[in-house]
Order: structure tokens, then C-alpha cells, then sequence
């Protein structure tokens, strides 16, 4: 018998100002695995401000700007910002947090889209990399050095390594060779980039140092 | 006649310039969109129904549940009652529906019964496929049994080499909507944009003009995306049911994998015989792979030294309850490479022979004997190979164990197909059409680079306009053949428009059209710069005419107008280090010489090869198509358990071109596919080298490693 079905537990996590809502955002961040929960018992106890089970409107903080989408609780981050928001600078492609292709950064801190529910970004800073790539007619140095060192192919992939090249170097402004190997571990190529990938971010780490396009 | 060829190496301007590709920041900036990222009005989104069975009968379906679903437009079934499925992942059904969520649970509400039938999905016992196996005939060549006799050593093992996918990130499929009017919007995932249209065509049994094909950005190919494929032709299909709304299909992850293009397999059971120096005298062997369902897959062994004197081949084919094989990076070649590149080093231990002595001892054996001897010495001394490679197994003490290893090469690459318009506008605006694609190699950006230096221009002034069936057709991007068809019919349609423009405004110059040269972004007389018009003001002459012109590359006439031709060598050398306690090979450097004629840009060139060394190494250390022999499914279909290299996982990369007069002067060559060839068999070598024995599965994953270090067959 699981702990929130309990009765007597139920109570005393009331108590503790337990909310279904909170858990269920906390299940979506945390990718905890939910106690057997059957439909009925759930609606029996949903208190106010659940979310779902049909759409329900939500606004997301995207690239500064509040945006509007009606999402189910079960859909991604991904899919609300690819097919509902047209922002589809991220990608799907392992859809299973494996390949990194749909990084973005959530409170500035690079994560796969694919694996984050839209509900659970409510509330958040979502950056896509159509929020920093460009401004004002001139590309990021980390865009500019993706480019000059030909760290591309067919180019599905390197939206997502420049969010998180991105997010690497805001935390590691002084990254050895070594280090940008680690750094960029959790973003695949197929087309095979690497080496211009490395090469990239070590210059984008000048760039950015210099002051030039920071 | 117009003179097409090359300017001289020396005096180009443009072409041979390590220049950035013309795309880049559009792409690195997420604002290119490929054809997955389209959102059209009243789009609807489909999923695709696929079999869990690898071999089944369908007994009945039911889609009426499906049909009901709210957000639902149109259901179509693919494999009626009686199909008989035989791979799983087979199309049975397929949904739109207003929304992605809307068509997956639509599509889990189908209901079907299969009966169940026998599959056979693995193959590296070929003694357990025996109906499955189709003999393909014996290659006989000298007395090998004689030849072996007179050997003085001999060596006798068995290889094996997995399935593998092409695991394209951007899935297949496409966006398309098939209008009131009959027409089609096809905007598809694809390698061949002009071809596809007529393949669609027959498919739906509709001219091939009612159809118009639109394509950006491609996310990978591979080889695997020529085609329209059934997800195509059942998403147009949908479209016309829904009244022709666009219909936007991609395969899911899993499905990708397991249906949309994988390379067959290779086995080998090999007897060499050599005399005491290293002289190659004799190959026997039996080989035997698997294409899915047809079998297919036959690697050409031995494998570029393909003159040994005494030879018998035998092939079987097998074939398998998995999805068809597709072209990949150099279909059968790194099969071939590594099933005899890795008997070759086994015969040079035994002979206790530096292999690198023997490759080059045997070179005379190969269709380009100076090449190989050149290539191997590069090779061997950007590897240090005298200072580093020891006899096998000689590696010291201490578990980490530091090996080299070699593998060769050998493709064609000469120049596919192509048409090229080239537009000069009055207002000095140069655009060049093709119906090509940017498969990721740059493409765009070379053809600007010929464009420009045609017109004494820069990249910059130059518009490349691909992708697009209302540009002038151009052939697929298969075999490494784009960049040679292209760079000659651009070269072409645009020497002919600068002739028409020349002509124009020859009154001007006071001198005949054939004595006027474009150079420096200027209209001249031949080597006199007082007398001149700049680029613009040459054009304003037009008036309110614009200059349009096409040049074709044909292939069998492109060797001799010398724009580009085929035919490549190249030698690739690995560094491993492997820790035989854990069983972990870890990539040191990969040594690439490639041979390659004129190179447009070597920055791109480079990536290509950069990329191709790569895919040998996931290859070689963790790919691999895993099916399960109880249920016949591919137990890893996602990209968790199907392995690619990550950025940490490559080591060192070093590139060797050779780029001279004498390459230069055959022309343009295409260069995707063979430095993709000879990895897998280096870094295979490489590890034997280490560790003292032949890890003779590939990949070399920890598990084969520790099992044949054990002695264990895996």
C-alpha cells in the first residue's frame, strides 16, 4: 500500500500543505516513478488547480516574451514549442534524452526539451536558441565560431551543441581541451563534427573573452 | 566551343579557398528549416501502425474505433487481411489526425490478428539459416589448391562484421498535400529531390508535373533517402482522404532504425597461403551476409588488392524476416575492407612481418600500385607507425595496451547527372538553379565558389538556389558523385551565360567578345585593366534583358572534357589503446590520406572526411543492429542502446590530402564516401596489434574484447 493512499497519511500530508499539483510537477521534473494511482482515486482527491486529464491553456516564458499554447498534460516541451509555437530551432530525433538535439535552457541551465513536459516549464525562463543566436543582424559568438570552424554538416544536430556549447561556456568561461570534451558529452553527430565542434568552442571561448559578440 | 576547363591551378582566385559554407550561420542558428520543421495551415500530423511480428499473416484489422477518435481525418489500412508481414516494423496501418497525440491514440485503437509464423532474423551461424541461403556461385581464378600446397605460411580464420543503421537524425518522411486540383506540395526528407518527384509519380499514377518537390535542408542521409517510400505515397494518400490538407509524416525514432535503411552484414571463413617475404600467393574463401528479406549484400573481396594470382570465392546470400537493406556511406566497401584487411594483418603476424612492410610488398596486387606505396609511407609517418607499432602483442606491461592497425581504401566518385542554370541579371545579380541538395558536404557553397570564380566574382555575389524541382533537374546524391556533376554543369551554364554577357557589351570595350575576360568583379580586355567596365555597369548594358543559360555535366563525356572523373585510393591507420582488464578500446588518432583530385574548398572537403573517420569509428567500437532471435525484433531501436561515438569518444583526427598539379588535373572527384571505407579495418588491426589477438567480431565492444581475450567465441 503506498504512502498517499494511506488515509491517515493523507491527512497529515495535507497538513503539510501537500498539493497534487506539486507532485505531479515534481514526477515531471524529477522523472520520479509514480505510485499506483487509479483514475477515479486521483479525481476523488484532486484538489483545485490540477492540470488535465484533457488540454488545458497554459503560458510559457519563451526567449523573454510570454506565449500561449494549449497542451496536454503528457506533451513535451518539444512538441508544444516545434508544433504548436513554430519554434523549431530545437529538434526531435531520439526523442529520449540521449541525443541532445532539442537542448534549450530552462533557468539557464541546458535540458532536452524531449524530456521535459510542457506543464512543468510553466513559471520557467525557457531559452531556445532562437532567443540568443541573433541580435540585432549579428550572430552569438558561440553561432560565429560554429561557423568558422565548419562545426556542421547537415547542420540537424548543431542547434542543439550551440545551446549547449552556450550553456557550457557561461558556466566554464575558461574551458581546456579536455574540459570541452566533457562539457559536450551529452550532444550527438551523425554527420560527424566533432573535431570542428571542439575547435569551435574553444574559439567561441576567446570570442566571448574579448568581448567581441559576447 | 566554349572552354570549360579549370583555370590553372595558380591563378585562381576563389576555387581552392578554405572558405566558410555559404549556409553556416543560418544553420547554426536554428533558423534553417528542414522539411520536419514545417507548420502549414490546417496541417494534420499521421503516425504509422507497424508490425511487432517479424513474419505474420494478417488474419483481420479493424480500424473503426480508430476512424471514431476525436481529431481524427482519415485512416488508411496498408496490409489488408491476408498480407503477409515478413519484418517487424512492417506499415500496417496509418492515422491523421489534428494533432500528433490525436493520431497516436487513434492509431493504438486498431485493432488487428495476426497469425503468427517462423522468422529466421539472425544470421552469424550459417549453418542455422540453411533454407534461408542462396549460394551466389563460385569465383575461380589461377589453382588455388595448388597455390597452397606451395605456400610457405598459411593462415585460416573466420570475421564478422554486423548489420548497421543509418540512423539519419532527421527521421524520413515528409510534409505533403495533395490538392483539389491534382497537384502535389511534396516536401519530403530526401537525398534525390529531382528524382523523387518521378518516383512519387508512378507511385500515385499522376504525371510527374502535377507534382512539385520543395526542399531546404536535409538531416542526413546516407543513402538511405532516395526514395518516396510507402510512408510517402500513405501520407499523400491521406491528404486526398482529408480533402487536401497537408499531411506531415515522420518516422518515430524506433521506427527509423528499424525500417528506413540499414547496411547488410558480412561474414567471412578465409584461407590465405603467402610465401616466407610476404608475397600474397593465394585467397580462398566463403563469405556471407544478410540484406533483410532479399538477401543482397555482397562484399568484393578480397578487397583492393584484387590481383592475388590464385583465387576461389564463394558467396551465400541470407536472407532475413528484417527491412531492406539501403545504400550506405559506400555500400559493401567497408564490409570488404575489413574482411580482408584484418586476414592480411593476421598473415603478416604470422609471418612476424611489420604489416606496413607487407601492404606495400603486395601493392603490385592493387589497380594503382604508386598510389597505395605513397599512401602507406604518409600514412605510416603521420601515425610515427616506425616509432609506435611493436609486433602483436608486444605491448608491455601494465593494463593498457597500445596497438596500430591499417586499412585501404578504393571508390569512383566521377561527376552523376546534372543541369545548371545560370542567370546575370541587368542589375549584376548572378543566381545559379539546380534541382540538387545540400546533403551537409557544402555543396551550396562550392557551387557559389565555381560560380564565382567563372565571373571574376565572390561567394557573396553569387545566389545558389537548390532543392527545387522548377530548377533544372541534377542527380541524386549517391556514390559521391554530386559535387563532380554539379561543379561541371555550374562551370558550364555559366561559362555560356558569361559568353552571352561579354558579347553584349563587346561594342563597348572596343574589342571582340573573344578577347574580354571577367576578372576582379570587373569586365576587361585580356590583361589590360585601363580598359574595362565594372561587374554592374557590364550588366546594365543587358537593359531590361537578363542572360539565362544551362550547361549539363554528362557523364560519359565528362573524363574527357577533364572537369571531373573518378577513380580515388586512400589508406587510413588507427591508434588504440585498449585496457584488457575492462575491455574498453580507446581511440588515440586516426590517420586519413586520401587521394582526391580538385579540391573546390578543403575546409568542407575536410569535414567530410573528419565525419567519414567518425563513422568508421562507431563502426568499428560500438554499432551495431541487435535483433532478438526469440521474438524477431531489433532490441535496440533507439538511440540509448544503439550506439554512436560521442565528441570524448574520437581521439585525434589528421587529414592528408594530397593536393598538386597532378591530382589537380583529373578534375573534380567525389569525396564523401571513400575515407568512410578503411577505418574499421585499421582500428580492428589496431586492437590486434594491442592486445595480442584478433577481436574478430566487430564492434569492438568491451564484451568481444574481454571474449576473445579469453578465448571465448562471442
Amino acid at each position: 500500500m503506498s504512502e498517499i493512499l494511506d488515509p491517515e497519511n493523507r491527512e497529515k500530508r495535507k497538513g503539510r500543505g501537500f498539493s497534487r499539483r506539486g507532485f505531479m510537477q515534481g514526477i515531471g521534473v524529477t522523472g520520479a516513478v509514480a505510485p499506483a494511482l487509479l483514475p477515479e482515486q486521483a479525481q476523488a482527491q484532486t484538489p483545485p488547480g490540477v492540470m488535465g486529464p484533457g488540454a488545458v491553456a497554459i503560458t510559457l516564458n519563451i526567449n523573454g516574451k510570454p506565449m500561449k499554447a494549449t497542451v496536454e498534460p503528457r506533451e513535451t516541451l518539444l512538441d508544444t514549442l516545434r508544433n504548436q509555437l513554430d519554434i523549431t530551432g530545437a529538434k526531435r530525433v531520439c526523442d529520449r534524452g540521449t541525443c541532445g538535439a532539442c537542448s534549450v535552457l530552462v533557468n539557464g541551465k541546458v535540458s532536452y526539451a524531449c524530456s521535459i513536459l510542457a506543464i512543468d516549464a510553466q513559471g520557467k525562463q525557457i531559452t531556445t536558441i532562437e532567443g540568443f543566436a541573433m541580435s540585432g543582424g549579428k550572430p552569438h559568438a558561440v553561432v560565429q565560431a560554429f561557423v568558422n570552424n565548419d562545426a556542421q554538416q547537415c547542420g540537424y544536430c548543431t542547434p542543439g551543441f550551440v545551446v549547449a556549447s552556450k550553456a557550457f561556456l557561461d558556466h566554464t568561461p575558461n574551458p581546456t581541451y579536455e574540459q570541452v570534451k566533457d562539457g559536450l558529452g551529452g550532444n550527438l553527430c551523425r554527420c560527424g563534427t566533432y573535431v570542428g565542434v571542439r575547435k569551435a568552442v574553444l574559439e567561441a571561448a576567446k570570442m566571448m573573452k574579448g568581448g567581441s559578440n559576447a | 566551343m566554349p572552354n570549360y576547363s579549370w583555370p590553372p591551378m595558380a591563378s585562381r582566385k576563389v576555387i581552392g579557398q578554405r572558405l566558410s559554407r555559404t549556409d553556416g550561420i543560418e544553420k547554426a542558428s536554428g533558423r534553417a528549416k528542414y522539411n520536419s520543421d514545417l507548420n502549414k495551415p490546417g496541417m494534420l500530423h499521421a503516425v504509422l501502425l507497424t508490425s511487432p511480428f517479424a513474419h505474420a499473416k494478417v488474419k483481420s484489422i479493424d480500424t473503426s474505433a480508430a476512424e471514431k477518435h476525436a481529431g481524427v481525418a482519415a485512416v488508411r489500412v496498408i496490409a489488408p487481411a491476408g498480407t503477409e508481414i515478413q519484418w517487424a516494423g512492417w506499415e500496417i496501418a496509418v492515422v491523421a489526425a489534428s494533432t500528433e497525440l490525436a493520431a497516436r491514440d487513434a492509431v493504438q485503437k486498431i485493432k488487428i490478428e495476426y497469425d503468427i509464423m517462423p522468422h529466421v532474423v539472425v544470421e552469424n551461424d550459417l549453418k542455422k539459416v540453411r533454407t534461408r541461403a542462396k549460394p551466389a556461385g563460385e569465383q575461380l581464378e589461377g589453382d588455388p589448391d595448388q597455390a597452397m600446397k606451395e605456400a610457405d605460411v598459411t593462415l585460416e580464420a573466420s570475421y564478422g562484421i554486423p548489420t548497421l543503421t543509418h540512423c539519419c537524425l532527421e527521421p524520413h518522411g515528409q510534409v505533403i498535400g495533395w490538392g483539389a486540383d491534382g497537384k502535389v506540395e511534396f516536401n519530403p526528407s530526401t537525398q534525390s529531390v529531382t528524382s523523387i518527384r518521378g518516383d512519387l509519380a508512378r507511385l500515385l499514377s499522376i504525371p510527374t508535373t502535377d507534382i512539385h518537390v520543395h526542399q531546404d535542408h536535409v538531416g542526413g542521409g546516407f543513402g538511405s533517402k532516395f526514395q518516396p517510400d510507402r510512408w510517402g505515397v500513405e501520407a499523400a494518400q491521406l491528404s486526398k482522404a482529408a480533402g487536401g490538407k497537408p499531411v506531415k509524416l515522420f518516422l518515430d525514432r524506433p521506427t527509423e532504425l528499424m525500417i528506413a535503411g540499414c547496411r547488410p552484414s558480412g561474414f567471412l571463413n578465409v584461407k590465405l597461403g603467402a610465401k616466407k617475404d610476404g608475397t600474397l600467393t593465394v585467397w580462398q574463401s566463403e563469405s556471407w551476409a544478410s540484406g533483410g528479406i532479399g538477401g543482397g549484400g555482397s562484399p568484393p573481396i578480397p578487397y583492393v588488392f584484387t590481383k592475388v594470382p590464385n583465387r576461389r570465392q564463394n558467396h551465400t546470400a541470407v536472407s532475413l524476416n528484417t527491412a531492406p537493406i539501403r545504400a550506405w556511406r559506400a555500400p559493401n566497401h567497408q564490409q570488404a575492407s575489413y574482411l580482408t584487411c584484418a586476414p592480411l594483418e593476421d598473415l603478416a603476424a604470422k609471418l612476424k612481418m611489420d604489416p606496413l612492410d607487407m601492404f606495400i610488398k603486395n601493392a603490385n596486387l592493387t589497380q594503382r600500385e604508386d598510389t597505395y606505396v605513397r599512401q602507406l609511407k604518409k600514412a605510416a609517418e603521420l601515425s610515427d607507425w616506425k616509432k609506435l607499432w611493436h609486433p602483436r602483442g608486444d605491448a608491455g606491461k601494465g593494463p593498457i595496451k597500445r596497438g596500430l592497425g591499417i586499412g585501404v581504401n578504393t571508390w569512383g566518385g566521377a561527376g552523376h547527372d546534372s543541369t545548371a542554370r545560370t542567370t546575370i541579371h541587368p542589375d549584376g545579380t548572378v543566381e545559379v538553379e539546380l534541382g540538387s541538395q545540400d546533403l551537409g558536404t557544402g555543396t551550396r557553397t562550392i557551387i557559389a565558389q565555381v560560380a564565382a570564380e567563372t565571373l571574376g566574382l565572390r561567394v557573396p555575389d553569387i545566389r545558389v538556389k537548390l532543392g527545387d524541382t522548377n530548377y533544372p533537374p541534377s542527380g541524386t546524391s549517391g556514390g559521391s558523385t554530386t559535387v563532380g556533376g554539379v561543379t561541371s554543369s555550374t562551370r558550364k551554364a555559366t561559362v555560356n551565360a558569361l559568353d552571352k554577357l561579354l558579347a553584349e557589351v563587346a561594342g563597348g570595350l572596343g574589342a571582340p567578345a573573344d578577347q574580354l575576360e571577367a576578372v576582379d568583379g570587373k569586365i576587361q580586355v585580356k590583361g589590360n585593366a585601363t580598359k574595362s567596365l565594372t561587374w554592374k555597369a557590364a550588366c546594365q548594358k543587358l537593359g531590361v534583358k537578363t542572360v539565362s543559360e544551362t550547361g549539363s555535366n554528362v557523364p560519359r563525356e565528362a573524363a574527357k572534357e577533364g572537369l571531373n572523373t573518378g577513380g580515388v585510393g586512400g589508406v587510413q591507420i588507427a591508434d588504440v589503446s585498449v585496457d584488457v582488464e575492462t575491455g574498453v578500446v580507446k581511440m588515440n588518432k586516426l590517420v586519413a590520406v586520401q587521394d582526391i583530385g580538385l579540391v573546390v574548398n578543403p575546409k568542407t572537403a575536410e569535414s567530410q572526411v573528419f565525419g567519414a573517420c567518425i563513422m568508421s569509428i562507431c563502426g568499428a567500437l560500438m554499432e551495431e543492429r541487435i535483433m532478438d532471435e526469440l521474438t524477431g525484433r531489433m532490441l535496440n531501436a533507439d538511440m540509448e542502446f544503439y550506439k554512436l561515438a560521442g565528441i570524448k569518444d574520437i581521439g585525434e583526427i589528421v587529414v592528408h590530402f594530397e593536393i598538386d598539379e597532378l591530382n589537380d588535373k583529373r578534375g573534380v572527384i567525389g569525396l564523401g564516401e571513400p575515407p568512410a571505407i578503411g577505418g574499421i579495418a585499421a582500428i580492428s588491426n589496431a586492437v590486434a596489434n594491442a592486445i595480442g589477438t584478433r577481436v574478430p567480431t566487430v564492434p569492438m565492444s568491451p564484451m568481444n574484447v574481454l571474449d576473445a581475450l579469453s578465448g571465448r567465441k562471442s
